[in-house]
């Protein structure tokens, strides 16, 4: 107990000193994604200025490489990727053109938030006639709230580097958000603890690090293949699984059709829910992590409630 | 109360201790060594539950029962979670499975190979002759292959990045042909916003020129670029230096200097075809005098968004260089070209969009006298535009539509030269990618021409990307 006052106490005194060095230039981050923006966001506070490439309800794969993302990059100090391939098809030749050597590969500016991650279903051959596989495993790593706090200390690190000023700030912030998620995180396990090991389908594989965290199994997909569109005859097979499985809900992401999730779950009685890995592509979860994870959890827990009151 | 005293004096001891900076600096000091040691024990920490789940994993495959059922992780005693980020992993590992030693993020160079197949017939005989001026166009009646190509590019070093394209094509014959399309280093970290090329490469003159044939959006070249910037579009070995401006407006200055001969200069040094010159003149194969007689592109491109959905691409570009046709003959071409595109922020692998572009060409060519052939020194001065609607209205399905117009000033052999004359098509267009790596497109062709009359023809197109993963660019 005496600990954490004395803790507190040195946290606040450590920011304030870091308010009286607020006149500084503050630091120019770019994140690929808004999830990692949301983050830097979190741990950089006043010391940073944020940018986002992709828009929170766009499509990770297919972000569209305006010239004007090109004009953000020139300027970045920082720049925050996925680093597993997520944004592939678009970023290189924006790199390419953005002539900004403080954020080439092996800058220190240049920041692969996967650096800590042990990233899962690394495909054993690279076949792609098995759909649009990750070379390097599924890079949907970040709706795992665990993996979000291994990245947020990891950006706390990187921005510590390039603002050696900064550094007890950042720290400071970084635990901030490290407590703040753990006690969101604990109230989420336990709104999904009575449905362990249960079943829920999804459009596309993107929840397979949230599912592994919250012990579900998020493992029926309406694509029959990554990246490829739903087919009236897998879709009759997924339907069947959601029946034999009593699963309750179809779990879709905002840039994915939602027609053929609302054909299942006519057909089925599952219920489409919306839910979403980058803050802001919910209402009210705007620039803020906790509030998405929270919001996706609570969308989760009452398709279940509710799923089971529908069986009774 | 005595708390709140605590922190106030704790503070203002803080503050006063930022004075005396080298007690603020090892504390700083302290800090960075107390995070990189929890970090280094984080890193650790993690390892080792990795190599614990590898084994358990191995353990599972020897013998199925011995690994308890649920490995979930438990929260520990504070009722923290755990820093670790392994979940039961999908996919078992087995010793048996294939060791995979390629990973596109490992190699040196990507490597792509990318085919375009064509298919089509014509009311005209022979389309490349008079209909199709591209040299990558589909050009026959039946089928034809007129562009396939070998792609590589990568970091050279921390200074450079190489790309080459080496393109193999079936003539008329269906003889082998061989380009050495594009082979060229760009720089990677010089100052102050600045970009240096060298090499052989495609001019930034307008849109369409810089793309290779399976980006573009129809199965030919627009007339006006195949008339003006020539049928394999206009590139040389040479130099280019760029400029991205400091602006929050993007703004790119570009100039190229190329050496400017051959077929892919076509209305620059070029001899033609032999026995035939160019603009029916004979060709002197003259070599440069001095640095004015290399060939000079310079672009200006500026780009806004409209709105969070719609963007604006703007340019200007011209080329300016000497032409064979006879001693300080010089040819001048000037363009401007615009994209628009649509898309909405819920697009789903990029659909729907809807998106414009229009590109329009002068060009004034002093063709020299040839005596032997009967043709005067004359100012031959050709213009056209082209504009396109491509409308992407269901994911993987695009519609297209484009619509052309060439013309020129009168010349004395307009009547022989396919390069000239006025001239107009209408193509419509539908094109369906089974996925990011193939397509399939299906293209209709009016054509009217002072030289042909009205023609039409029909092509189909297949294209497969195989290797590195082709990159969208704007």
């Amino acid at each position: 107990m005496i600990m954490k006052t004395s803790w507190m106490k040195l946290s606040i005194g450590v920011v304030l000193m870091a308010a009286a060095h607020v006149a500084d230039a503050t630091l120019n981050v770019v994140a690929t994604l808004p999830d990692l923006g949301a983050l830097a966001q979190a741990v950089g506070g006043p010391r940073v200025q944020v940018a986002c490439l992709a828009q929170p309800t766009e499509d990770p794969h297919f972000v569209e490489p305006k010239p004007s993302l090109v004009v953000k990059l020139s300027r970045a100090g920082v720049l925050l990727e996925g680093g597993a391939e997520l944004e592939k098809g678009w970023l290189e030749p924006l790199l390419d053109r953005a002539r900004n050597p403080r954020i080439a590969v092996g800058a220190p500016g240049r920041v692969a938030c996967n650096a800590q991650i042990t990233l899962l279903e690394i495909p054993t051959a690279l076949d792609r006639s098995q759909g649009d596989l990750h070379a390097s495993g599924n890079p949907h790593y970040l709706v795992d709230p665990l993996n979000a706090k291994l990245v947020a200390a990891q950006i706390a690190a990187a921005f510590s580097r390039l603002d050696v000023d900064g550094t007890a700030e950042y720290q400071a912030r970084l635990k901030s958000f490290q407590e703040r998620l753990d006690a969101a995180y604990a109230g989420c396990r336990k709104l999904l603890e009575p449905f362990k090991g249960r079943h829920l389908a999804a459009y596309h594989n993107s929840w397979l690090y949230f599912a592994n965290r919250f012990d579900l199994k998020i493992d029926i997909f309406l694509e029959p293949k990554p990246g490829l569109p739903p087919t009236p005859a897998h879709l009759a097979t997924v339907a069947t699984r959601i029946k034999a499985e009593q699963v309750p809900a179809i779990l879709l992401d905002p840039y994915l059709d939602r027609r053929s999730a609302e054909m299942v779950a006519e057909r089925t009685g599952a219920k489409v829910v919306e839910v979403a890995q980058y803050p802001g592509s919910l209402k009210g979860t705007e620039g803020d992590y906790i509030k998405l994870m929270d919001a996706n959890v609570r969308a989760i827990a009452r398709a279940f409630a509710s799923g089971r009151e529908g069986g009774k | 109360m005595k708390k709140y005293i605590l922190v106030v004096l704790f503070c203002s001891a803080v503050l006063a201790s930022a004075e005396t900076s080298p007690e603020v600096e090892q504390l700083k000091a302290d800090l960075r060594n107390l995070q990189e040691s929890f970090q280094k024990a984080e890193r650790e920490h993690q390892r080792q539950i990795e190599e614990l789940t590898r084994r358990l994993e191995s353990l599972a495959a020897a013998g199925r029962s011995v690994v308890p059922t649920n490995p979930a992780v438990e929260e520990d005693a504070m009722g923290k979670v755990p820093m670790a980020a392994e979940g039961p992993p999908a996919k078992k590992w087995s010793p048996s499975d294939p060791i995979t030693l390629v990973r596109s993020g490992n190699a040196y160079m990507n490597v792509g190979f990318n085919a375009l197949l064509d298919a089509g017939w014509s009311t005209a005989p022979e389309p490349a002759a008079q209909l199709q001026l591209g040299d990558h166009d589909p050009s026959k009646r039946g089928f034809s292959i007129p562009n396939t190509e070998i792609a590589l590019d990568g970091a050279v070093d921390p200074y450079f990045k190489g790309f080459a394209n080496i393109l193999f094509k079936l003539d008329a014959e269906n003889q082998t042909q061989v380009e050495l399309e594009e082979a060229f280093l760009q720089t990677t970290s010089l100052p102050g916003n600045l970009q240096l090329k060298a090499g052989q490469f495609l001019a930034a003159f307008g849109r369409q020129n810089t793309q290779h044939p399976h980006q573009w959006a129809f199965a030919d070249t627009p007339l006006i670029l195949a008339r003006t910037l020539g049928p394999e579009g206009l590139r040389n070995p040479g130099a280019q230096v760029s400029w991205l401006a400091p602006t929050s407006i993007y703004t790119e200055a570009s100039l190229g200097i190329f050496d400017g001969a051959g077929g892919t200069a076509f209305g620059f040094r070029n001899p033609g075809e032999p026995g035939e010159g160019l603009h029916g003149r004979a060709t002197t194969g003259r070599n440069p005098r001095g640095p004015g007689d290399l060939l000079y592109v310079p672009r200006l491109a500026t780009s806004i968004d409209l709105t969070e959905h719609q963007t604006l691409l703007a340019g200007v570009s011209a080329a300016f260089g000497p032409n064979d046709t006879g001693a300080s003959r010089r040819t001048e071409i000037f363009g401007a070209d615009l994209y628009w595109k649509w898309r909405p922020s819920r697009a789903r692998g990029g659909f729907p969009f809807v998106a414009w572009q229009t590109e329009a060409l002068l060009q004034n060519f002093q063709a020299g006298a040839d005596a032997a052939a009967g043709l005067p020194a004359e100012n031959l001065r050709d213009w056209g535009v082209y504009s396109q609607v491509i409308w992407g209205f269901r994911p993987r399905w695009v519609a297209g539509l484009r619509g052309e117009y060439a013309d020129g000033n009168v010349g004395a052999d307009d009547e022989f030269d396919v390069f000239r004359g006025e001239r107009h098509r209408i193509s419509p267009a539908v094109t369906f990618y089974p996925s990011e790596f193939s397509k399939i497109r299906l293209q209709y062709n009016y054509d009217r021409g002072e030289q042909f009359g009205t023609q039409h023809s029909v092509w189909l197109q297949v294209e497969f990307l195989l290797g590195a993963h082709g990159s969208h660019q704007f």
